[in-house]
Protein backbone atom coordinates (compact mmCIF):
# COMPACT_ATOMS: atom_id res chain seq x y z
CA UNK A 1 0.00 0.00 0.00
CA UNK A 2 1.44 3.43 -0.91
CA UNK A 3 2.36 5.81 1.86
CA UNK A 4 0.16 8.59 3.13
CA UNK A 5 0.75 12.10 1.94
CA UNK A 6 1.14 12.92 5.64
CA UNK A 7 4.19 10.96 6.75
CA UNK A 8 3.41 11.52 10.44
CA UNK A 9 0.22 9.53 9.93
CA UNK A 10 2.18 6.55 8.64
CA UNK A 11 4.55 6.80 11.59
CA UNK A 12 1.64 6.77 14.03
CA UNK A 13 -0.07 3.82 12.38
CA UNK A 14 3.23 2.01 12.43
CA UNK A 15 3.65 2.70 16.13
CA UNK A 16 0.14 1.43 16.81
CA UNK A 17 0.92 -1.79 15.01
CA UNK A 18 4.20 -2.22 16.88
CA UNK A 19 2.44 -1.78 20.20
CA UNK A 20 0.10 -4.64 19.33
CA UNK A 21 3.05 -6.80 18.40
CA UNK A 22 4.78 -5.93 21.67
CA UNK A 23 1.64 -6.77 23.63
CA UNK A 24 1.26 -9.99 21.67
CA UNK A 25 4.83 -10.97 22.47
CA UNK A 26 4.20 -10.31 26.14
CA UNK A 27 1.03 -12.40 26.04
CA UNK A 28 2.97 -15.31 24.59
CA UNK A 29 5.74 -15.12 27.17
CA UNK A 30 3.27 -14.62 30.04
CA UNK A 31 1.26 -17.66 29.02
CA UNK A 32 4.36 -19.78 28.47
CA UNK A 33 5.74 -18.78 31.87
CA UNK A 34 2.41 -19.47 33.59
CA UNK A 35 2.33 -22.98 32.13
CA UNK A 36 5.90 -23.57 33.20
CA UNK A 37 5.04 -22.40 36.69
CA UNK A 38 2.26 -25.00 36.81
CA UNK A 39 4.43 -27.85 35.56
CA UNK A 40 7.52 -27.04 37.62
CA UNK A 41 5.55 -25.92 40.68
CA UNK A 42 7.62 -22.75 40.52
CA UNK A 43 5.85 -20.15 42.67
CA UNK A 44 8.51 -17.50 42.10
CA UNK A 45 8.02 -17.67 38.38
CA UNK A 46 4.27 -17.50 38.94
CA UNK A 47 4.72 -14.38 41.06
CA UNK A 48 6.69 -12.75 38.27
CA UNK A 49 3.92 -13.51 35.80
CA UNK A 50 1.37 -11.91 38.09
CA UNK A 51 3.59 -8.88 38.54
CA UNK A 52 4.21 -8.44 34.82
CA UNK A 53 0.51 -8.21 34.16
CA UNK A 54 0.67 -4.50 35.07
CA UNK A 55 3.01 -3.93 32.17
CA UNK A 56 0.44 -5.28 29.71
CA UNK A 57 -2.27 -3.15 31.29
CA UNK A 58 -0.10 -0.07 30.88
CA UNK A 59 0.63 -0.95 27.26
CA UNK A 60 -3.06 -1.32 26.59
CA UNK A 61 -3.74 2.12 28.05
CA UNK A 62 -1.00 3.60 25.86
CA UNK A 63 -2.44 1.81 22.86
CA UNK A 64 -5.93 3.15 23.60
CA UNK A 65 -4.59 6.68 23.93
CA UNK A 66 -2.75 6.51 20.65
CA UNK A 67 -5.75 4.98 18.86
CA UNK A 68 -8.11 7.63 20.22
CA UNK A 69 -5.66 10.35 19.25
CA UNK A 70 -5.46 8.93 15.74
CA UNK A 71 -9.23 8.76 15.44
CA UNK A 72 -9.56 12.37 16.54
CA UNK A 73 -6.69 13.84 14.54
CA UNK A 74 -6.68 11.86 11.33
CA UNK A 75 -10.34 11.01 10.88
CA UNK A 76 -9.32 7.76 9.28
CA UNK A 77 -11.18 6.15 6.43
CA UNK A 78 -11.40 2.70 4.89
CA UNK A 79 -8.38 0.49 5.61
CA UNK A 80 -6.87 3.04 8.00
CA UNK A 81 -10.08 3.12 9.98
CA UNK A 82 -10.14 -0.66 10.12
CA UNK A 83 -6.48 -0.69 11.21
CA UNK A 84 -7.23 1.53 14.17
CA UNK A 85 -10.49 -0.11 15.21
CA UNK A 86 -8.88 -3.54 14.89
CA UNK A 87 -5.90 -2.39 16.99
CA UNK A 88 -8.25 -1.20 19.73
CA UNK A 89 -10.14 -4.48 19.79
CA UNK A 90 -7.10 -6.72 19.43
CA UNK A 91 -5.40 -4.78 22.22
CA UNK A 92 -8.21 -5.52 24.63
CA UNK A 93 -8.25 -9.20 23.61
CA UNK A 94 -4.52 -9.47 24.28
CA UNK A 95 -4.98 -7.77 27.63
CA UNK A 96 -7.62 -10.36 28.53
CA UNK A 97 -5.32 -13.19 27.42
CA UNK A 98 -2.70 -11.85 29.82
CA UNK A 99 -5.27 -11.65 32.61
CA UNK A 100 -6.07 -15.33 32.10
CA UNK A 101 -2.37 -16.19 32.05
CA UNK A 102 -1.95 -14.30 35.33
CA UNK A 103 -4.88 -16.21 36.78
CA UNK A 104 -3.30 -19.52 35.76
CA UNK A 105 -0.10 -18.35 37.49
CA UNK A 106 -2.03 -17.38 40.61
CA UNK A 107 -3.70 -20.80 40.78
CA UNK A 108 -0.36 -22.53 40.21
CA UNK A 109 0.84 -21.06 43.51
CA UNK A 110 -2.13 -22.59 45.32
CA UNK A 111 -1.65 -25.83 43.42
CA UNK A 112 2.01 -26.02 44.39
CA UNK A 113 0.99 -26.08 48.03
CA UNK A 114 -0.91 -29.35 47.61
CA UNK A 115 0.74 -32.70 46.90
CA UNK A 116 1.33 -33.31 43.17
CA UNK A 117 -1.48 -35.18 41.46
CA UNK A 118 -1.57 -37.13 38.23
CA UNK A 119 -4.04 -35.01 36.19
CA UNK A 120 -1.67 -32.00 36.18
CA UNK A 121 0.07 -33.70 33.28
CA UNK A 122 -3.00 -33.38 31.11
CA UNK A 123 -2.91 -29.60 31.18
CA UNK A 124 0.31 -28.69 29.27
CA UNK A 125 -0.82 -30.20 25.98
CA UNK A 126 -3.90 -28.02 25.94
CA UNK A 127 -1.95 -24.99 27.13
CA UNK A 128 0.66 -25.36 24.41
CA UNK A 129 -2.08 -25.66 21.84
CA UNK A 130 -3.53 -22.37 23.08
CA UNK A 131 -0.08 -20.80 23.11
CA UNK A 132 0.40 -21.76 19.51
CA UNK A 133 -2.98 -20.22 18.66
CA UNK A 134 -1.90 -16.94 20.26
CA UNK A 135 1.45 -17.03 18.51
CA UNK A 136 -0.07 -17.79 15.12
CA UNK A 137 -2.77 -15.17 15.37
CA UNK A 138 -0.23 -12.49 16.30
CA UNK A 139 1.87 -13.64 13.35
CA UNK A 140 -1.23 -13.39 11.18
CA UNK A 141 -1.69 -9.83 12.42
CA UNK A 142 1.92 -8.91 11.68
CA UNK A 143 1.67 -10.33 8.16
CA UNK A 144 -1.91 -9.04 7.71
CA UNK A 145 -2.58 -12.62 6.62
CA UNK A 146 -6.33 -13.29 6.68
CA UNK A 147 -5.92 -16.94 5.67
CA UNK A 148 -3.62 -17.64 8.57
CA UNK A 149 -6.04 -15.87 10.90
CA UNK A 150 -8.87 -17.96 9.54
CA UNK A 151 -6.85 -21.14 10.15
CA UNK A 152 -6.47 -20.18 13.82
CA UNK A 153 -10.15 -19.44 14.01
CA UNK A 154 -11.03 -22.88 12.68
CA UNK A 155 -8.48 -24.62 14.87
CA UNK A 156 -9.95 -23.28 18.08
CA UNK A 157 -12.64 -25.94 17.87
CA UNK A 158 -9.95 -28.46 18.75
CA UNK A 159 -9.05 -26.50 21.86
CA UNK A 160 -12.69 -26.51 22.88
CA UNK A 161 -12.72 -30.28 22.49
CA UNK A 162 -9.56 -30.62 24.56
CA UNK A 163 -11.21 -28.59 27.27
CA UNK A 164 -14.31 -30.75 27.20
CA UNK A 165 -12.23 -33.90 27.54
CA UNK A 166 -10.07 -32.43 30.33
CA UNK A 167 -13.24 -31.45 32.10
CA UNK A 168 -14.29 -35.09 32.15
CA UNK A 169 -10.83 -36.21 33.28
CA UNK A 170 -10.79 -33.81 36.23
CA UNK A 171 -14.34 -34.73 37.12
CA UNK A 172 -13.41 -38.40 37.18
CA UNK A 173 -10.45 -37.75 39.49
CA UNK A 174 -12.64 -35.75 41.80
CA UNK A 175 -15.22 -38.53 41.95
CA UNK A 176 -12.52 -41.09 42.65
CA UNK A 177 -11.01 -39.32 45.61
CA UNK A 178 -12.43 -36.27 47.41
CA UNK A 179 -8.87 -35.17 48.25
CA UNK A 180 -8.46 -34.40 44.55
CA UNK A 181 -11.33 -31.90 44.63
CA UNK A 182 -9.17 -28.95 45.75
CA UNK A 183 -6.33 -29.27 43.22
CA UNK A 184 -8.64 -30.49 40.46
CA UNK A 185 -10.85 -27.45 40.89
CA UNK A 186 -7.82 -25.24 40.35
CA UNK A 187 -6.88 -27.31 37.32
CA UNK A 188 -10.40 -27.06 36.01
CA UNK A 189 -10.35 -23.28 36.28
CA UNK A 190 -6.93 -23.20 34.63
CA UNK A 191 -8.25 -25.27 31.77
CA UNK A 192 -11.24 -22.96 31.50
CA UNK A 193 -8.91 -19.95 31.44
CA UNK A 194 -6.87 -21.53 28.68
CA UNK A 195 -10.00 -22.32 26.74
CA UNK A 196 -11.01 -18.65 27.08
CA UNK A 197 -7.57 -17.62 25.83
CA UNK A 198 -8.36 -19.59 22.69
CA UNK A 199 -11.63 -17.67 22.35
CA UNK A 200 -9.76 -14.38 22.54
CA UNK A 201 -7.32 -15.66 19.93
CA UNK A 202 -10.29 -16.33 17.63
CA UNK A 203 -11.59 -12.82 18.34
CA UNK A 204 -8.24 -11.50 17.22
CA UNK A 205 -8.44 -13.75 14.15
CA UNK A 206 -11.84 -12.25 13.32
CA UNK A 207 -10.43 -8.75 13.64
CA UNK A 208 -7.44 -9.57 11.46
CA UNK A 209 -9.82 -10.97 8.86
CA UNK A 210 -11.99 -7.85 9.00
CA UNK A 211 -8.95 -5.62 8.88
CA UNK A 212 -7.73 -7.27 5.70
CA UNK A 213 -10.99 -7.86 3.85
CA UNK A 214 -13.33 -5.24 5.26
CA UNK A 215 -16.04 -7.84 5.75
CA UNK A 216 -16.70 -9.80 8.93
CA UNK A 217 -15.74 -13.42 9.23
CA UNK A 218 -19.33 -14.49 9.27
CA UNK A 219 -19.48 -18.24 9.21
CA UNK A 220 -20.88 -19.59 12.46
CA UNK A 221 -18.25 -20.32 15.06
CA UNK A 222 -17.42 -24.00 15.47
CA UNK A 223 -18.71 -25.20 18.77
CA UNK A 224 -16.89 -28.25 20.08
CA UNK A 225 -17.20 -27.27 23.70
CA UNK A 226 -20.02 -29.28 25.21
CA UNK A 227 -18.65 -29.30 28.74
CA UNK A 228 -21.20 -26.79 29.90
CA UNK A 229 -23.79 -29.45 29.13
CA UNK A 230 -21.99 -32.25 31.04
CA UNK A 231 -23.47 -33.43 34.30
CA UNK A 232 -22.32 -35.93 36.87
CA UNK A 233 -24.32 -38.97 35.91
CA UNK A 234 -26.75 -39.79 38.71
CA UNK A 235 -25.81 -42.99 40.44
CA UNK A 236 -28.25 -45.76 41.16
CA UNK A 237 -30.47 -44.90 44.12
CA UNK A 238 -29.21 -45.67 47.63
CA UNK A 239 -25.71 -44.42 46.97
CA UNK A 240 -24.25 -41.14 48.15
CA UNK A 241 -23.72 -38.19 45.90
CA UNK A 242 -26.76 -38.87 43.80
CA UNK A 243 -28.41 -35.55 44.37
CA UNK B 1 -16.90 23.17 -34.99
CA UNK B 2 -15.77 20.88 -32.23
CA UNK B 3 -14.41 17.68 -33.63
CA UNK B 4 -13.60 15.72 -30.48
CA UNK B 5 -14.32 12.06 -30.94
CA UNK B 6 -16.68 10.32 -28.57
CA UNK B 7 -14.54 7.70 -26.92
CA UNK B 8 -15.67 5.02 -24.58
CA UNK B 9 -14.80 5.68 -20.95
CA UNK B 10 -11.38 4.24 -20.18
CA UNK B 11 -12.49 2.59 -16.96
CA UNK B 12 -15.84 1.04 -16.29
CA UNK B 13 -17.51 2.45 -13.18
CA UNK B 14 -17.55 0.06 -10.24
CA UNK B 15 -21.16 0.27 -9.13
CA UNK B 16 -22.09 -1.40 -5.87
CA UNK B 17 -25.51 0.12 -5.38
CA UNK B 18 -28.87 -0.58 -6.91
CA UNK B 19 -30.96 2.57 -7.25
CA UNK B 20 -34.62 1.59 -7.13
CA UNK B 21 -36.22 4.96 -7.68
CA UNK B 22 -34.07 7.36 -9.67
CA UNK B 23 -34.77 11.07 -9.67
CA UNK B 24 -32.24 11.57 -12.39
CA UNK B 25 -30.51 9.11 -14.58
CA UNK B 26 -27.28 9.87 -16.43
CA UNK B 27 -26.51 7.98 -19.59
CA UNK B 28 -23.08 8.29 -21.18
CA UNK B 29 -22.87 11.92 -20.18
CA UNK B 30 -20.03 13.71 -21.90
CA UNK B 31 -19.02 17.31 -21.50
CA UNK B 32 -16.48 19.31 -23.47
CA UNK B 33 -14.82 22.64 -22.84
CA UNK B 34 -13.68 23.29 -26.40
CA UNK B 35 -11.75 20.16 -27.28
CA UNK B 36 -11.17 19.19 -23.64
CA UNK B 37 -13.25 16.24 -22.66
CA UNK B 38 -14.11 17.02 -19.04
CA UNK B 39 -16.67 14.28 -18.48
CA UNK B 40 -16.05 10.94 -20.12
CA UNK B 41 -19.19 8.93 -20.51
CA UNK B 42 -20.76 9.01 -17.07
CA UNK B 43 -23.61 6.63 -16.40
CA UNK B 44 -25.30 6.57 -13.03
CA UNK B 45 -28.64 7.02 -11.29
CA UNK B 46 -29.39 9.56 -8.57
CA UNK B 47 -31.85 8.22 -6.03
CA UNK B 48 -34.98 10.24 -5.35
CA UNK B 49 -35.11 12.16 -2.05
CA UNK B 50 -31.70 10.86 -1.03
CA UNK B 51 -28.43 12.73 -0.66
CA UNK B 52 -25.76 11.79 -3.17
CA UNK B 53 -22.20 13.01 -2.68
CA UNK B 54 -19.64 13.56 -5.42
CA UNK B 55 -16.07 13.35 -4.22
CA UNK B 56 -12.71 13.39 -5.95
CA UNK B 57 -9.54 15.43 -6.29
CA UNK B 58 -9.58 18.94 -7.74
CA UNK B 59 -10.12 18.95 -11.47
CA UNK B 60 -11.80 15.54 -11.56
CA UNK B 61 -14.99 16.98 -13.01
CA UNK B 62 -17.32 16.81 -10.02
CA UNK B 63 -18.31 20.48 -10.18
CA UNK B 64 -18.59 20.25 -13.96
CA UNK B 65 -20.94 17.32 -13.49
CA UNK B 66 -22.97 19.13 -10.84
CA UNK B 67 -23.37 22.16 -13.06
CA UNK B 68 -24.72 20.04 -15.89
CA UNK B 69 -27.76 19.28 -13.77
CA UNK B 70 -29.13 22.81 -14.06
CA UNK B 71 -27.38 23.85 -17.23
CA UNK B 72 -25.01 26.27 -15.55
CA UNK B 73 -22.55 25.80 -18.38
CA UNK B 74 -24.87 27.26 -21.01
CA UNK B 75 -23.26 30.70 -20.97
CA UNK B 76 -19.69 29.42 -21.24
CA UNK B 77 -18.50 29.68 -24.85
CA UNK B 78 -17.42 26.60 -26.81
CA UNK B 79 -18.98 24.01 -24.58
CA UNK B 80 -20.83 20.93 -25.64
CA UNK B 81 -22.96 18.39 -23.87
CA UNK B 82 -23.50 14.82 -25.09
CA UNK B 83 -25.45 11.92 -23.72
CA UNK B 84 -28.44 12.26 -21.42
CA UNK B 85 -29.49 13.45 -18.01
CA UNK B 86 -33.05 12.30 -17.69
CA UNK B 87 -35.06 13.97 -14.97
CA UNK B 88 -37.99 12.06 -13.54
CA UNK B 89 -40.96 11.74 -13.12
CA UNK B 90 -41.46 13.17 -16.64
CA UNK B 91 -38.18 11.85 -18.04
CA UNK B 92 -37.09 14.99 -19.89
CA UNK B 93 -33.47 15.18 -20.97
CA UNK B 94 -32.06 18.15 -19.04
CA UNK B 95 -29.24 18.83 -21.49
CA UNK B 96 -31.37 18.67 -24.62
CA UNK B 97 -31.44 21.93 -26.61
CA UNK B 98 -35.22 21.83 -26.63
CA UNK B 99 -35.42 22.19 -22.89
CA UNK B 100 -35.50 25.73 -21.52
CA UNK B 101 -32.80 26.11 -18.85
CA UNK B 102 -35.04 28.51 -16.90
CA UNK B 103 -37.59 25.76 -16.52
CA UNK B 104 -34.88 23.39 -15.33
CA UNK B 105 -33.59 25.87 -12.78
CA UNK B 106 -37.09 26.26 -11.37
CA UNK B 107 -37.03 22.57 -10.61
CA UNK B 108 -33.39 22.23 -9.68
CA UNK B 109 -31.87 24.79 -7.30
CA UNK B 110 -28.24 25.39 -6.58
CA UNK B 111 -26.21 26.55 -3.60
CA UNK B 112 -22.65 27.64 -4.25
CA UNK B 113 -19.36 27.47 -2.44
CA UNK B 114 -19.38 31.10 -1.42
CA UNK B 115 -22.67 32.52 -0.21
CA UNK B 116 -23.99 34.80 -2.93
CA UNK B 117 -27.05 36.64 -1.68
CA UNK B 118 -28.49 39.20 -4.07
CA UNK B 119 -27.78 42.84 -3.17
CA UNK B 120 -31.30 43.04 -1.80
CA UNK B 121 -32.86 42.74 1.60
CA UNK B 122 -33.35 39.38 3.27
CA UNK B 123 -37.03 39.15 2.37
CA UNK B 124 -36.53 40.02 -1.28
CA UNK B 125 -33.69 37.53 -1.58
CA UNK B 126 -36.06 34.71 -0.69
CA UNK B 127 -39.06 36.11 -2.55
CA UNK B 128 -37.06 36.67 -5.74
CA UNK B 129 -37.65 33.30 -7.32
CA UNK B 130 -41.35 33.44 -6.60
CA UNK B 131 -41.72 36.87 -8.20
CA UNK B 132 -39.71 35.82 -11.24
CA UNK B 133 -42.19 33.04 -11.58
CA UNK B 134 -44.95 35.63 -11.67
CA UNK B 135 -46.39 35.30 -8.18
CA UNK B 136 -48.14 38.51 -7.12
CA UNK B 137 -50.18 37.38 -4.10
CA UNK B 138 -48.44 39.09 -1.17
CA UNK B 139 -49.93 36.98 1.58
CA UNK B 140 -48.92 33.81 -0.23
CA UNK B 141 -45.41 35.10 -0.85
CA UNK B 142 -45.12 36.12 2.83
CA UNK B 143 -46.03 32.60 3.90
CA UNK B 144 -43.64 31.08 1.43
CA UNK B 145 -40.75 33.29 2.55
CA UNK B 146 -41.36 32.46 6.19
CA UNK B 147 -41.58 28.76 5.47
CA UNK B 148 -38.40 28.77 3.40
CA UNK B 149 -36.54 30.67 6.11
CA UNK B 150 -37.83 28.23 8.71
CA UNK B 151 -36.80 25.27 6.59
CA UNK B 152 -33.37 26.83 6.26
CA UNK B 153 -33.24 27.22 10.07
CA UNK B 154 -32.78 30.96 9.70
CA UNK B 155 -36.20 32.34 10.60
CA UNK B 156 -35.59 32.84 14.32
CA UNK B 157 -32.43 34.79 13.61
CA UNK B 158 -33.83 37.13 10.95
CA UNK B 159 -37.57 37.46 11.54
CA UNK B 160 -37.16 40.95 13.04
CA UNK B 161 -34.77 42.22 10.39
CA UNK B 162 -36.23 41.00 7.11
CA UNK B 163 -35.65 44.43 5.50
CA UNK B 164 -31.93 44.47 6.23
CA UNK B 165 -29.58 43.64 3.36
CA UNK B 166 -28.79 39.97 2.96
CA UNK B 167 -25.12 40.82 2.77
CA UNK B 168 -25.23 42.11 6.36
CA UNK B 169 -25.60 38.56 7.67
CA UNK B 170 -22.72 36.38 8.80
CA UNK B 171 -21.21 33.88 6.35
CA UNK B 172 -23.14 30.93 7.75
CA UNK B 173 -26.38 32.92 7.81
CA UNK B 174 -25.81 34.08 4.24
CA UNK B 175 -25.36 30.48 3.16
CA UNK B 176 -28.61 29.51 4.89
CA UNK B 177 -30.25 32.52 3.20
CA UNK B 178 -29.10 31.12 -0.15
CA UNK B 179 -30.56 27.76 0.82
CA UNK B 180 -33.84 29.46 1.80
CA UNK B 181 -33.83 31.23 -1.55
CA UNK B 182 -33.37 27.91 -3.30
CA UNK B 183 -36.05 26.22 -1.18
CA UNK B 184 -38.65 28.95 -1.72
CA UNK B 185 -39.49 27.76 -5.21
CA UNK B 186 -40.10 24.17 -3.99
CA UNK B 187 -37.35 22.59 -6.05
CA UNK B 188 -37.37 18.87 -6.73
CA UNK B 189 -33.64 18.75 -6.55
CA UNK B 190 -30.97 20.84 -4.86
CA UNK B 191 -27.34 21.01 -5.91
CA UNK B 192 -24.70 21.97 -3.38
CA UNK B 193 -21.25 22.91 -4.62
CA UNK B 194 -18.93 22.83 -1.60
CA UNK B 195 -21.56 24.61 0.48
CA UNK B 196 -19.52 24.77 3.68
CA UNK B 197 -15.94 25.22 2.57
CA UNK B 198 -16.06 28.93 3.40
CA UNK B 199 -17.78 28.44 6.76
CA UNK B 200 -16.63 27.86 10.32
CA UNK B 201 -17.35 24.51 12.05
CA UNK B 202 -20.53 25.72 13.74
CA UNK B 203 -22.04 27.16 10.57
CA UNK B 204 -20.91 23.96 8.79
CA UNK B 205 -22.74 21.83 11.35
CA UNK B 206 -25.94 23.83 10.92
CA UNK B 207 -25.79 23.48 7.13
CA UNK B 208 -25.21 19.74 7.46
CA UNK B 209 -28.10 19.47 9.88
CA UNK B 210 -30.22 21.26 7.31
CA UNK B 211 -29.20 18.94 4.49
CA UNK B 212 -29.99 16.00 6.75
CA UNK B 213 -33.51 17.23 7.45
CA UNK B 214 -34.16 18.31 3.90
CA UNK B 215 -33.94 14.96 2.29
CA UNK B 216 -37.49 13.87 3.03
CA UNK B 217 -38.80 15.65 -0.05
CA UNK B 218 -35.85 17.00 -2.00
CA UNK B 219 -33.20 15.10 -3.90
CA UNK B 220 -29.80 16.46 -3.00
CA UNK B 221 -26.52 16.21 -4.87
CA UNK B 222 -23.54 17.60 -3.02
CA UNK B 223 -19.95 18.17 -4.11
CA UNK B 224 -17.57 18.29 -1.20
CA UNK B 225 -13.88 18.11 -0.50
CA UNK B 226 -14.58 17.29 3.10
CA UNK B 227 -14.64 13.51 3.19
CA UNK B 228 -16.16 13.33 6.64
CA UNK B 229 -18.92 15.61 5.45
CA UNK B 230 -19.69 13.33 2.54
CA UNK B 231 -19.68 10.39 4.93
CA UNK B 232 -22.01 12.17 7.35
CA UNK B 233 -24.62 13.64 5.05
CA UNK B 234 -24.93 11.32 2.10
CA UNK B 235 -26.58 8.01 1.39
CA UNK B 236 -24.66 7.33 -1.79
CA UNK B 237 -21.23 8.48 -2.87
CA UNK B 238 -19.60 8.65 -6.27
CA UNK B 239 -15.83 8.92 -6.47
CA UNK B 240 -14.65 10.75 -9.59
CA UNK B 241 -11.23 10.89 -11.14
CA UNK B 242 -10.16 12.52 -14.41
CA UNK B 243 -13.69 12.97 -15.66
CA UNK B 244 -14.91 9.50 -14.85
CA UNK B 245 -16.86 7.94 -12.03
CA UNK B 246 -14.49 5.31 -10.66
CA UNK B 247 -16.73 3.94 -7.96
CA UNK B 248 -20.34 4.52 -7.01
CA UNK B 249 -21.87 2.93 -3.97
CA UNK B 250 -23.53 3.18 -0.58
CA UNK B 251 -21.62 5.78 1.40
CA UNK B 252 -20.92 3.53 4.40
CA UNK B 253 -19.38 0.98 2.10
CA UNK B 254 -17.31 3.53 0.16
CA UNK B 255 -15.80 4.91 3.32
CA UNK B 256 -15.22 1.67 5.23
CA UNK B 257 -14.48 -0.77 2.46
CA UNK B 258 -14.06 0.77 -0.99
CA UNK B 259 -13.78 -1.72 -3.80
CA UNK B 260 -11.26 0.05 -5.99
CA UNK B 261 -7.71 0.96 -5.11
CA UNK B 262 -8.03 4.48 -6.47
CA UNK B 263 -10.98 5.24 -4.22
CA UNK B 264 -9.18 3.75 -1.22
CA UNK B 265 -6.02 5.74 -1.93
CA UNK B 266 -7.94 8.96 -2.28
CA UNK B 267 -10.12 8.72 0.80
CA UNK B 268 -7.27 7.57 3.01
CA UNK B 269 -5.02 10.41 1.86
CA UNK B 270 -2.62 8.39 -0.26
CA UNK B 271 -3.20 10.12 -3.57
CA UNK B 272 0.15 10.92 -5.14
Amino acid sequence: MPEHILSAYDAELDRLSKMIVEMGGLAESQLAAAIEAVIKRDSELAARVIESDDKVDQLERDLDNLAIRLLALRQPMARDLREIVAALKIGSDIERICDYAANVAKRSIALAQTPPIQPVHSLPRMAHFALLEVKDVIDAYVARDADKAFAVWVRDEELDEMYASLFRVFLTYMMEDPRNIGPCTHLLFMAKNIERIGDHATNIAENVYYLVHGIPLTEARPKGDRSSLEVVAPRPSGQAGAR
Amino acid sequence: MVTAVLERPTHPTTVTVDIKQPKASLKNLEFFYGATRALKGITLDIEETAVTALIGPSGCGKTTLLRCFNRMHDLTPNIRYAGEINLYPDGINIISDEIDPIEIRMRIGMVFQKPNPFPKNIYDNVAYGLRVRGERNRGWINDKVEQALRDAALWEEVKDRLREPGTALSGGQQQRLCIARALATDPEMLLFDEPTSALDPIATASIEELIGQMNQNVTVVIVTHNMQQAARVSKHTAFMYLGEVIEYGVTDQIFTNPQTKRTADYITGRFG
